[in-house]
């Protein structure tokens, strides 16, 4: 089947040209399930979930639970594993730092974070240690990209509290080894999160193979709806836990001398959700497992070839045995600019990233200013990536005359 | 040459390609063609907050007249504020700060004027607005 008619937007023609869309690491394109699914959740099936008695009430909150469960079924979480809806990866980490980290994290602790890891997951933790007293230590990654083991043996002591890596880096498009970092985390006591911003999209996510106790991810990047994201914690993690925010869904009942909270995953999601959106997780998920891989095993072959012979090309994040990439390539070209280069492909219809890609520390580790991004989709081919290759040369050469 | 004159010349000569790549062809030589600034002028202070690229500016005043020099790590950047120099450098002040700057909409360089950090354009025309309103209150308070 041709899933690109699944796809719109790749109909269109920007200045012109085909569009050849490669900035799918920001967020993918909507295909027509997803859209199809949110105009009949807000036209026929509209409702506020949970609370009312009415029929549509019952419509909306039975598709909104229904989706709790494709969400922990696609990642593998058990029945009573928690799955917290939130509006993205940045909000599920910022609750996660806001009621465990909260509570585990005190003075003179620590928190170890990823050198390669995205502000999103950075930031939160940041401002956390700088409230409590406590220590942000770094993971650092090599020169090729990959996380070593041994380091995080010597960063992990008796003060550590969580240890929060990406499942695959949004810069350098290699997949971590999470479980055995999960095993070594376990070994000492200490819990491990795991953005899976990217991860979700481009690996099998198990939960209970990864051996990870937190894992988040945004719906925007896997064909959902923007503004929906999911926190995956292993059972026991929050059922105690405070609040996030209050109000709404997450009371149980309401007094002036106390107030009593919902039990997780619902204690967690204050406020009136966001019934329209959540429930495009189900045909996105759904479509992402029919898609499969499309044909990223030859593009990523192919682009790892061609750019590894072009010699003012460098690749960051190079795969090896222990590190397998994803397709996702970020690149700096020698004596070019990669704002000049992005705006050039653009014009030939290709839309990628450039910048820092919300990595700066990752920026500074590798000495650079920014990087140009083309990151893949199962939907995109194997011409796209020639055209990609054939217009970086053609960028390059007109900015080197 | 009035600021109108050096809009009109400047999408006129940017019109004349049709193709978007002779058109930043075209970008590309006006910023080479930039004299630029030499590296102990390009500071901090002078540094264009809330580009991709780095982009320095300075300015000078003669008179009532406002002067800009410019120069950048990216070659269209370049270019693109080579544009602006040529329209707004050596004009009145009151004249700059009072201008739309909605010429370069009309270049089909830009969709939007909205200042985010993928949109360097728009943080170059506030600096040269503010400089320009800085120095045309300055005038006006005298």
């Amino acid at each position: 089947m041709d899933y690109r008619k699944q796809f719109p937007q790749l109909e269109e023609k920007p200045y012109g040209k085909p569009l050849v869309y490669l900035d799918n690491a920001a967020t993918s394109l909507r295909p027509e399930c997803v859209v199809r699914a949110w105009e009949e959740n807000a036209f026929r099936k509209n409702a506020n979930i949970h609370r009312a008695v009415h029929h549509f009430s019952a419509v909306a909150t039975e598709a909104f639970e229904k989706t709790r469960a494709d969400v922990a079924s696609f990642i593998g979480a058990g029945p009573s594993d928690q799955i917290v809806f939130t509006s993205g990866t940045t909000q599920a980490i910022n609750l996660l730092s806001a009621t465990y980290g909260d509570v585990a994290v005190g003075e003179g602790d620590n928190v170890v974070v990823g050198e390669e890891e995205h502000h999103s997951n950075i930031v939160p933790w940041q401002m956390l240690c700088r409230r409590k007293g406590a220590q942000l230590r770094v993971l650092p990654v090599g020169e090729d990209g990959a996380i070593g083991l041994q380091e995080l043996d010597n960063l992990i002591d008796k003060r550590t509290r969580l240890v929060t890596v990406a499942h695959v880096s949004n810069v350098l498009g290699l997949v971590n080894p999470i479980s055995e970092m999960a095993e070594r985390c376990h070994s000492r006591g200490v819990p491990l999160l795991v953005d899976g911003a990217q991860g979700i999209v481009h690996e099998k996510v198990d939960v209970g193979a990864l051996g990870c106790d937190f894992y988040v991810f945004s719906g925007h990047k896997i064909y959902a709806a923007p503004g929906t994201g999911v926190l995956y914690a292993r059972k026991g993690l929050m059922e105690d836990l405070p609040p996030y925010m209050g109000g709404g869904e997450m009371i149980a009942s309401v007094g002036w001398e106390k107030t009593e909270y919902e039990r997780a995953p619902r204690r967690f999601e204050a406020g009136t959700q966001n019934f329209t959106s959540v429930p495009t997780l189900s045909p996105a998920l759904e479509l992402a497992s029919q898609m499969g891989r499309g044909d990223l095993d030859g593009i990523t072959g192919y682009m790892l070839e061609a750019l590894a012979g072009r010699k003012r090309v460098h690749l960051y994040g190079k795969p090896s045995p222990a590190a397998r990439k994803v397709p996702l390539f970020s690149i700096t070209v020698d004596g070019v600019h990669h704002e000049d280069i992005a705006l050039i492909l653009d014009k030939m219809g290709i839309a990628v990233r450039s910048g820092q890609m919300c990595a700066e520390p990752l920026m500074h580790r590798f000495g650079v200013e920014g990087m140009l991004r083309a990151s893949f989709a199962p939907y995109n081919t194997l011409e796209e990536a020639q055209y990609f290759i054939e217009s970086l040369d053609r960028a390059v050469e007109m900015l080197s005359r | 040459m009035s600021i109108e004159e050096a809009k009109a010349a400047i999408v006129e000569e940017l019109l004349m390609y049709d193709d978007w790549l002779d058109r930043y062809e075209y970008i590309i030589s006006l910023g080479k063609d930039l004299p630029g600034l030499t590296d102990d002028r390009k500071t901090e202070d002078r540094l264009i907050k809330g580009c991709q690229s780095r982009v320095w500016l300075d300015s000078r005043r003669e008179g009532s007249r406002l002067f800009f020099d410019a120069d950048s790590d990216a070659l269209i950047t370049r270019g693109i504020i080579a544009m602006l120099i040529r329209v707004y450098s050596g004009q009145e002040a009151a004249e700059i700060a009072s201008d739309d700057f909605l010429f370069v909409k009309r270049t089909g360089l830009v969709d939007n004027l909205s200042p985010t950090r993928a949109n360097g354009l728009a943080s170059m025309i506030s600096t040269i607005r503010g400089i320009a309103a800085e120095a045309a209150g300055e005038d006006g308070g005298r």
